[in-house]
């Protein structure tokens, strides 16, 4: 008890970056505010991509109303697989992923069927905005499912792993796979049990993972060592991180990317109050780097000095932090 | 810059609270510490009618002295009226508000200082009066006769003879004489005025007081009822209501008989409220009683310059910034995860009515209730707003049953659960089983205790009585309490559960 008490210090020291200091001198004044509905509605955010060029998954349609979950079957019935998302979910929430079909039955990726008035549930309840930010009503969106790529199959427990990017005003400063474990249910949601492997930024190599507050080696699922996988078009993927600045004009980001096997990198979300646990993936602190990129940030005028950048600063220090 | 322009506003706002809480203090004279002993209270009567147009003449009784209390001081606040009073025999003081001509609705006022005396003085009391004798009718005659007469075979004089009657009334069997007598359901009110009527009947002068019980901070306060019986040259109470004959020190006899406390011609729709306090008046008053005349100006534009009713109500608002600033704290520097922003302050209120313990009992019972509710409701696949109304009516309805079970389980305290905010509750559970089902049970009931917890400290802390009373007398003390809370806007430090979250990054 004593003993957590002093770490205070020491975390001061690492540069651990605390939530109230990320609200307080991040979020806040780099995120303004009428920017948010652009990564907090996700029709938004992929028209936005789309006008930009930016890949994305594809929109197979958008349930807007109640009278429109009539219609669910009819949509659904070209798709053996797809994703049902909240347009203004929070953290994963609300996302069903449906991986195939039983009969006339949706298997989810949990595991679990759902028949035809579950799924119409489902999505009404989406609509009446369950899931979404304050609970306002909302629309639910129906896109590809990713086809992910094998790299991370020996360290998956179901479910479609993501790359997350945290953007500084267009310089990536700090990165980590999500991988889905039996207790995720298949998401990729760090606190609701996923884990999280911090990557080195200059090769796009995992390091050690992060299981709630505990650092992990393996998979504890698949029992798979997490560290030493290579990220597939690191390169690329880092210049879709340091694009999304322009894109949305958040100074502070997080960028979801996941790994298609067919369609390369996708964007799945933006995330305007990126969470911390990061850190604890990376086993180093943001703010040392948030302050570094801050210092250099005049130098830096296109995305390719921000990358290489990125690269060159942030590279794992090559620490053994493997307890 | 907005961080300079901050502690610039955080400092005069705390200075300006600091500074006029001082002067206050160490000018006026008020006092820091609530009084140790508290003997004073001030009832206020609230009349409200709507005057036809024509003359209006309303009248109120008014409290006399009784046995252990005594008026200090009383007035009547009521603009354009002229005031009268008369002894109304049998009954007491009787005060007539009379106007001439009055339209709309009209409010009057009686407020009235009562203070206990040292020495219990009975001599000065009303004379017997000539009260008519009851009269009991037909079978009404009979079943009084055969009560009074068990009653009197049992007793050897007039004081035992009455308790034996209000003893047989209060345990009447159902189908017996007593019971027929009081008909069904009966109040205390009935068996105060049957009891009388038995009483006197039986040949000793009595009747029925209606009293008060003198209570701290009261906004809605009920008449109570018991029985004086004349016996051995003076009167003598004898209460029907076992709570009454505890705290009969601080029962304040208003006015007797059956009549009503108030009546109105030229005018209609006649409502009363009746509040009582502890008052602050002894210890304020030494201090005004120095002061020149703009001081007098800035004490009757204070707080105490208000009507009773809304200085009750400002005793509990006065204090939930308190809370507030607890909550902010235990949120942003110690990181305790709650549901909903304020609700553990909501939560904290009604605990203030109802008191700890039965507080934390009632809101787990309705909260655990209202989660087994919620989520056999999840299988009926509701959509959002007809579900959460669902909620809301299973919630008042655990409400209902609780009260009513409680009540018949002897515990008083169990009404005052209505007092919970119930659409609060409602979003607490169906907030904790959306938590439950996507994040399982063990966050639900993280966030579900943390809110307990910091409910419970910021009852604590709003519950003090020192706080109470420093806010009310010193409410310039908020201004402080909004630099604090201003300051602790800009606080980016680590919230002491990161210190633990984020330890192996503290190497």
């Amino acid at each position: 008890m004593m003993d957590w008490l002093r770490n205070g210090a020491r975390l001061e020291r690492n540069g651990v970056l605390g939530l109230n200091r990320r609200n307080a001198e991040y979020t806040l004044p780099l995120n303004p505010r009428d920017r948010y509905p652009l990564v907090d509605d996700k029709t938004l955010t992929k028209e936005l991509a789309a006008r930009a060029g930016v890949a994305v998954p594809e929109l197979y349609g958008v349930i807007e109303i109640q009278q429109q979950v009539r219609t669910l079957p009819r949509l659904l019935a070209k798709y053996r697989d797809f994703v049902v998302k909240p347009a203004r979910g929070s953290q994963g929430d609300g996302i069903l992923v449906v991986t195939g079909r039983v009969r006339d039955l949706y298997r989810v990726a949990d595991g679990s069927l759902y028949d035809e008035h579950e799924m119409d549930f489902h999505v009404s309840n989406v609509l009446s905005g369950v899931y979404s930010l304050g609970g306002q009503t909302d629309k639910a969106l129906i896109e590809y499912r990713v086809n992910f790529d094998p790299v991370f199959e020996a360290i998956t427990y179901r479910g479609v792993p993501d790359v997350r990017i945290i953007v500084y005003r267009g310089v990536p400063v700090m990165a980590m796979v999500r991988l889905p474990t039996r207790l995720s249910g298949g998401k990729a949601n760090l606190h609701q049990g996923a884990i999280g492997t911090g990557v080195d930024m200059a090769t796009g190599r995992t390091l050690t993972a992060v299981w709630r507050t505990d650092i992990v080696a393996e998979h504890p699922d698949t029992g798979n060592p997490v560290s030493g996988v290579q990220i597939p078009h690191w390169e690329r993927l880092l210049e879709l991180a340091a694009r999304s600045y322009e894109l949305t004009g958040l100074g502070y980001q997080g960028i979801d990317i996941v790994l298609d096997r067919d369609k390369g990198p996708l964007i799945l979300e933006l995330n305007a109050r990126p969470g911390l646990a990061i850190q604890m993936a990376n086993q180093a602190g943001l703010r040392t780097r948030l302050e570094l990129a801050e210092r250099e940030l005049p130098r830096l005028r296109t995305v390719a000095d921000r990358i290489a950048f990125a690269r060159e600063r942030f590279a794992h220090a090559g620490k053994s932090a493997l307890p | 810059m907005s961080r300079v322009h901050l502690y610039i506003l955080s400092g005069l706002l705390a200075a300006a609270g600091c500074g006029f809480f001082l002067y206050k203090l160490l000018v006026f004279g008020f006092p820091l510490q609530p009084e140790a002993r508290t003997d004073v209270w001030r009832v206020e009567v609230q009349l409200q009618f709507e005057a036809a147009g024509g003359p209006a003449k309303a009248s109120l009784y008014v409290p006399g002295r009784t046995g252990d209390l005594v008026i200090v001081d009383q007035s009547f606040v009521s603009p354009g009226y002229g005031i009268g009073t008369e002894r109304q025999l049998g009954h007491g003081m009787r005060a007539d508000y009379s106007i001439r001509e009055a339209r709309g609705t009209q409010v009057l006022y009686y407020r009235a200082v009562v203070q206990p005396v040292r020495v219990r003085d009975d001599t000065s009391r009303d004379p017997v009066p000539p009260l008519p004798p009851p009269q009991f009718e037909g079978a009404q005659r009979i079943a009084a006769e055969t009560v009074i007469g068990a009653a009197r075979q049992r007793s050897s004089d007039a004081v035992t003879l009455a308790s034996l009657v209000v003893k047989s009334l209060k345990e009447a069997p159902r189908g017996g004489e007593a019971a027929f007598l009081l008909g069904p359901q009966p109040t205390t009110r009935r068996i105060a005025t049957v009891a009388a009527q038995l009483i006197h009947f039986a040949g000793v002068p009595a009747l029925v007081v209606n009293g008060l019980a003198l209570a701290p901070e009261r906004r809605n306060a009920r008449f109570t009822h018991w029985v004086e019986f004349h016996a051995d040259g003076r009167w003598r109470p004898l209460y029907v209501n076992d709570a009454d004959r505890a705290a009969s020190h601080q029962l304040l006899a208003w006015w007797r008989g059956a009549v009503p406390l108030a009546e109105v011609s030229g005018g209609k729709e006649l409502q009363h409220t009746v509040s009582t306090s502890r008052s602050y008046e002894l210890a304020t008053r030494t201090a005004l009683n120095q002061q020149r005349a703009l001081e007098q100006k800035l004490i009757e534009f204070s707080l105490f310059g208000l009507p009773q009713q809304s200085q009750s109500l400002f005793r509990t608002l006065l204090v939930i910034p308190v809370g507030i600033l607890l909550l902010v704290v235990l949120r942003n520097v110690v990181g305790v995860k709650t549901f909903g922003t304020f609700m553990p302050v909501l939560i904290a209120l009604a605990f203030r009515q109802t008191g700890l313990a039965w507080g934390l009992l009632f809101f787990c019972t309705v909260v655990a209730l209202g989660l087994a509710a919620r989520f056999y409701l999840e299988r009926l696949k509701l959509l959002l707003v007809p579900r959460l109304a669902a909620v809301v009516i299973v919630v008042i309805l655990i409400i209902a049953m609780l009260t009513v079970l409680s009540f018949k389980l002897g515990l008083e305290r169990g009404l005052s659960i209505g007092l919970f905010p119930i659409v609060i509750m409602t979003m607490t559970i169906e907030r904790m089983t959306l938590v439950w089902e996507e994040r399982g049970a063990r966050e639900a009931l993280e966030q579900g205790l943390g809110s307990l917890v910091v409910g419970i400290l910021c009852y604590l802390v709003m519950n003090l009585r020192i706080v109470e009373h420093l806010l009310f007398v010193f409410p310039e003390l908020l201004l402080a309490v909004l630099a604090v809370t201003l300051l602790l806007g800009r606080y980016s430090g680590y919230r002491l559960t990161e210190l633990y979250r984020f330890r192996v990054l503290a190497r």
